[in-house]
């Protein structure tokens, strides 16, 4: 056997099994779902008879939908939110244990641990928080009684049950998106610092002027990770509200937190739509796919002009 | 306290409103455990209280051991075979292609990375419906049972999770000089025997930051299993077994509660153990 012909079955071998599992999961369905999409295709049992090509049929339908056209304002909403929130948060922690603390190295675990446990299970943790044990906080404490109202529960009402979900957002990442400013902080030249602070810079003004214009790159990856996983949330929201509750829009009852991961899901398994939940999928893709290379490409102009 | 007193006053303040947060933070957890430890009616009336008697912990563990529902040992085992499983088959199958994608230089092998690496920014949404359908169209055609089985859901974690390992691999193979691999083929090393016996072994540290990261996503995963094994099914991960659980019992804390303490307990442990390498990994990984 010649070096040749070695070398491009070892390459042919060796890429085999990836290049299997990736056809068969990926390439093959991704190829199948731009064709389902454009025709009747109503249940994932029968694909073999009767398809028929509907043209934009399914699209249409999705953008006259109110539900769908509420989840896509909830979802900017709850994106555009979950992430400054847990940017917000992160970066604070970070501070604070990139500081003198004596046990910061704890405390860095403790904020990162919830992000180890799935979101499934993170849901229905603060379900059971949010109505069981603040209602308790509000019977116990006086001051506080308002809480123990059952018309003041978090996840009874749509705008509060979506801030109940951005709680939750924030506490599961927030450490996660810490660590990685941890690094971004710890890179930083002491001796600018220093230099800084000889020169009489405050410490805001050091913040300011050194740490988070060094940080760029880091807030470009941070904004990233967060913006594509808000925008792709769906365990929580299942676990945590389900999607309820129930509020009105066009005339027609809706879900008032039904995110849009969870929406494709409702649309395919308990509308019976599956050819509908496959147009609103690439719906999905294409505005996360602009929304991220427009937030990549403005927080890359910003690496450069600071 | 010496130590603490000559610090500055605002040092103090951080200290404590650190304290303080990471008390929130981990309040939630404290939440869990108390609550596993009381009645159902201790749980509706004091969820805040201290338990009356912590044996009943004992008592819940062992009704959701023994549930129907949650079949914990059961769930345990399909959660560990599956994770395990996948992360061995990811991890040197992605190390091997990454391998060859580095070191062939030709058009196909620039064409193959370019559309791992384009196909990390697809949704999982968009390949979901019709990766069932496909996978019933496999069933018919081959008799291979896909959807409900290991194969079928080991198949489509390593589908899924390749690109992103691929990427990772590539990237640290790319720093290893090629004068070592020469080396070994003046030696009379086969093409093959220098991955396995060289190049494997020196890709430790991003081995670590692929397994975390693959880890940490396909054991906690609930929509990849959700689909792929479906409800109702002998084989069920944890995820699937606390929601199914949830799902039947709705209100009932104690219960609930104990479940998600018996989910969360194995990763803890196993945190524990590896909390080095999974916080490094997962920050490696991210900044990558």
């Amino acid at each position: 056997m010649t070096k040749k012909t070695e070398s491009s079955l070892v390459f042919w071998v060796f890429l085999a099994p990836v290049l299997f599992a990736f056809i068969m999961v990926m390439v093959i369905p991704f190829f199948l779902g731009s064709y389902y999409a454009f025709t009747n295709w109503s249940s994932s049992a029968r694909v073999d008879g009767g398809l028929r090509f509907v043209g934009l049929q399914n699209f249409a339908e999705s953008f006259r939908d109110p539900a769908f056209l509420y989840s896509f304002g909830i979802t900017f909403a709850y994106t555009i939110l979950n992430m400054i929130a847990i940017n917000v948060v992160a970066f604070a922690l970070a501070l604070l244990v990139t500081g003198e603390l004596r046990l910061k190295n704890v405390y860095r675990v403790g904020f990162f641990v919830p992000n180890l446990i799935g979101g499934l299970i993170l849901g229905y943790i603060w379900q059971f928080i949010f109505n069981n044990a603040i209602p308790s906080l509000g019977r116990i404490i006086p001051v506080l009684g308002f809480l123990a109202n059952p018309g003041n529960l978090m996840l009874s009402k749509n705008t509060s049950a979506l801030a109940a979900m951005i709680v939750v957002g924030t506490w599961q990442y927030a450490g996660y998106i810490m660590m990685i400013y941890v690094a971004a902080i710890e890179n930083i030249p002491q001796e600018l610092l220093e230099a800084a602070k000889i020169d009489g810079a405050t410490p805001w003004i050091r913040l300011k002027s050194i740490t988070i214009p060094l940080c760029a790159q880091a807030f470009t990856v941070t904004m990233f990770l967060t913006l594509v996983n808000s925008f792709k949330q769906f365990d929580v929201n299942v676990s945590l509200t389900s999607g309820g509750p129930s509020t009105m829009l066009m005339g027609q009852p809706i879900l008032g937190t039904e995110l849009l991961a969870l929406n494709i899901y409702n649309t395919a398994f308990i509308s019976n739509k599956l050819s509908v939940a496959q147009a609103r999928a690439f719906v999905f893709f294409f505005v996360l796919a602009i929304i991220s290379i427009i937030q990549v490409y403005v927080n890359k102009k910003r690496e450069i002009e600071l | 306290m010496k130590q603490l007193r000559s610090r500055k006053p605002g040092m103090i303040v951080a200290e404590i409103v650190t304290a303080l947060l990471f008390i929130l933070f981990l309040f939630p957890f404290v939440l869990v455990l108390l609550n596993s430890a009381k009645t159902s009616f201790e749980v509706t009336q004091y969820p805040l209280a201290w338990p009356s008697r912590w044996g009943n912990i004992i008592d819940n563990v062992v009704k959701i051991w023994t549930s129907e529902s949650v079949r914990y040992p059961s769930s345990l085992l399909t959660s560990t075979i599956v994770t395990v499983v996948s992360l061995v088959l990811i991890n040197l199958f992605s190390a091997q292609a990454g391998w060859v994608l580095v070191r062939t230089k030709s058009r196909i092998s620039s064409i193959i990375f370019f559309i791992f690496v384009a196909s990390m920014v697809i949704p999982f949404q968009i390949v979901m419906f019709p990766l069932l359908s496909w996978f019933r169209t496999v069933t018919v055609a081959t008799g291979i049972r896909l959807l409900r089985t290991y194969q079928g859901i080991i198949l489509a974690y390593i589908g899924f999770g390749a690109p992103l390992s691929i990427f990772m691999f590539h990237g640290f193979i790319k720093s290893i000089p090629l004068e070592l691999e020469e080396a070994a083929t003046i030696d009379g090393c086969k093409k093959y025997q220098i991955f396995y016996r060289i190049i494997f072994p020196i890709l430790t540290p991003i081995q670590a930051t692929v397994l975390v990261l693959n880890g940490i996503w396909i054991w906690n995963d609930y929509l990849l299993p959700l689909l792929v094994l479906g409800k109702g099914n002998d084989i069920m991960t944890i995820p699937l077994a606390v929601s199914n659980f949830a799902g039947a019992f709705v209100k009932q804390w104690d219960l609930i509660l104990t479940a998600i303490l018996m989910a969360m307990v194995p990763v803890i442990i196993f945190f524990l153990f590896a909390q080095k390498y999974i916080v490094k990994g997962m920050v490696a990984g991210a900044i990558k």
